[in-house]
């Protein structure tokens, strides 16, 4: 029988397979974990509705249980309440920017949901002097940005 | 209808308006006029692909008779499609692609909005996540219409052009059905009326910053809501349904 803080801790291994610096804990996918004597509940929630992502990390939560030798287990997938990223965790926003891609804004910034685009710093050089490219990038939950600083491309998570 | 009819019609609709639009917007990945929209309008796509996903999920679970999301998906006629016309058109240029994706958008984000407060938890958290997509989404198409109606000539030929083409297929969104009526009166679904309202505020804000005319209101195409599509439909889903119609209950 596990503590649901052992189950946790196995759970750090599942690591998002688009940016896989990042576990699904700090990432604030993993939602629940429930243990009632050798039945553990695990419980996730989707990104974007149509995140292929989830499916992966899924079946990646599964193959850990099983095989840490858990035989009695489900993961469910919730929809509410809706992923924010401001469900990101504080290393898991340091793990981001130092993969390269910028963390995402607050929610509390409106702008960054429906004015123009927030500020965001070059997670390369630093500097704020930089410009959106695409609203839309590589995943479903990124920006395209370039930095007229240093030049580079980057991507930022963006605010949902 | 029993409410509980009108509520599988309902989340069969709503997940045919998203994976019918989703479907034709991926049409353009490999094909766009720039790497950025190309990978934009795939975006956009999956994300309503994965909200159909939620709502045909739910219908199957409502209807109660075992139909999975992909069953629903790929195993129905034309006929038994119950999106909204303006979905399903062509992709045509790109200025009609924006033009059609910002009726829809303005529309679908102030349903979405409504619907967060719905009586029904499941739509109700169906919603919650899609609002904040279709928020991006609207954003997108509102930001080209505006590009191309204040562009060049052409651009601007283009859009207004697209614009005109399309407007008779936006009456059908507001035309109540009998699945919309009976929802709406049991307070699980918002009146459309107050959505054309928002709406109407959306299309006009946007269309003057593009300086493109609002068409003149006239005869209005409808017939999506109970299975009468246009000729677009049927290839479409000839081609998305071929590989489980060609080989049923097929997985890889």
């Amino acid at each position: 029988m596990r503590t649901e803080a052992e189950i946790r801790d196995l759970l750090e291994q599942v690591k998002d397979p688009e940016i896989p610096v990042i576990s699904i804990r700090e990432l604030g996918v993993l939602r629940e974990v429930n243990v009632d004597g050798d039945k553990v509940e695990v419980i996730i929630t989707p990104t974007y509705s149509g995140c292929p992502a989830m499916d992966v990390m899924q079946e990646d939560v599964e193959k850990a249980l099983r095989e840490a030798g858990i035989e009695r287990f489900s993961v469910k997938q919730v929809l509410s309440p809706a992923w924010s990223t401001d469900w990101i965790s504080k290393s898991g926003r340091k793990k981001l920017l130092d993969y390269g891609i910028a963390p995402p804004p607050h929610t509390s910034d409106i702008r960054a949901l429906k004015g123009g685009a927030p500020v965001t710093a070059c997670p390369q050089c630093g500097s704020t002097d930089t410009i959106l490219v695409s609203q839309f990038g590589s995943t479903p939950c990124k920006a395209l940005y370039r930095c007229n600083a240093c030049l580079e491309p980057f991507d930022l998570f963006k605010c949902l | 209808m029993t409410n509980k009819e009108a509520l599988f019609r309902y989340a069969v609709r709503m997940g045919d308006n998203s994976l019918v639009l989703g479907h034709r917007l991926s049409e353009w990945c490999g094909h766009g006029p720039q790497l950025e929209e190309d990978i934009a309008q795939a975006n956009i796509a999956l994300d309503l692909i994965g909200q159909a996903r939620n709502y045909l999920t739910y219908a199957g679970e409502v209807e109660g008779k075992g139909r999975s999301e992909d069953d629903l998906a790929y195993l129905r006629t034309d006929r038994e499609y119950l999106n909204v016309q303006l979905v399903e058109l062509h992709k045509g240029d790109y200025a009609y692609t924006i033009a059609r994706s910002f009726l829809f958008d303005a529309f679908h984000l102030a349903l979405q909005q409504a619907l967060t407060t719905s009586t029904d938890e499941r739509l109700s958290a169906i919603a919650e996540k899609a609002v904040k997509e279709v928020t991006y989404h609207l954003r997108h198409s509102s930001e080209w219409l505006i590009r191309f109606g204040d562009g060049t000539d052409e651009s601007h030929e283009r859009a207004q052009n697209a614009l005109d083409d399309l407007w008779r297929y936006t009456g059908e969104l507001f035309v109540p059905d009998e699945a919309e009526e009976v929802l709406a009166k049991a307070g699980v679904v918002p009146d459309l009326a107050d959505i054309r309202a928002e709406w109407s505020a959306t299309v006009d804000r946007v269309l003057k910053e593009a300086t493109l005319k609002r068409p003149e209101d006239g005869w209005m195409a409808r017939g999506g809501k109970k299975g009468i599509h246009t000729e677009h439909l049927g290839p479409m889903l000839a081609e998305m349904q071929t590989l489980q119609r060609t080989y049923p209950g097929v997985e890889w």
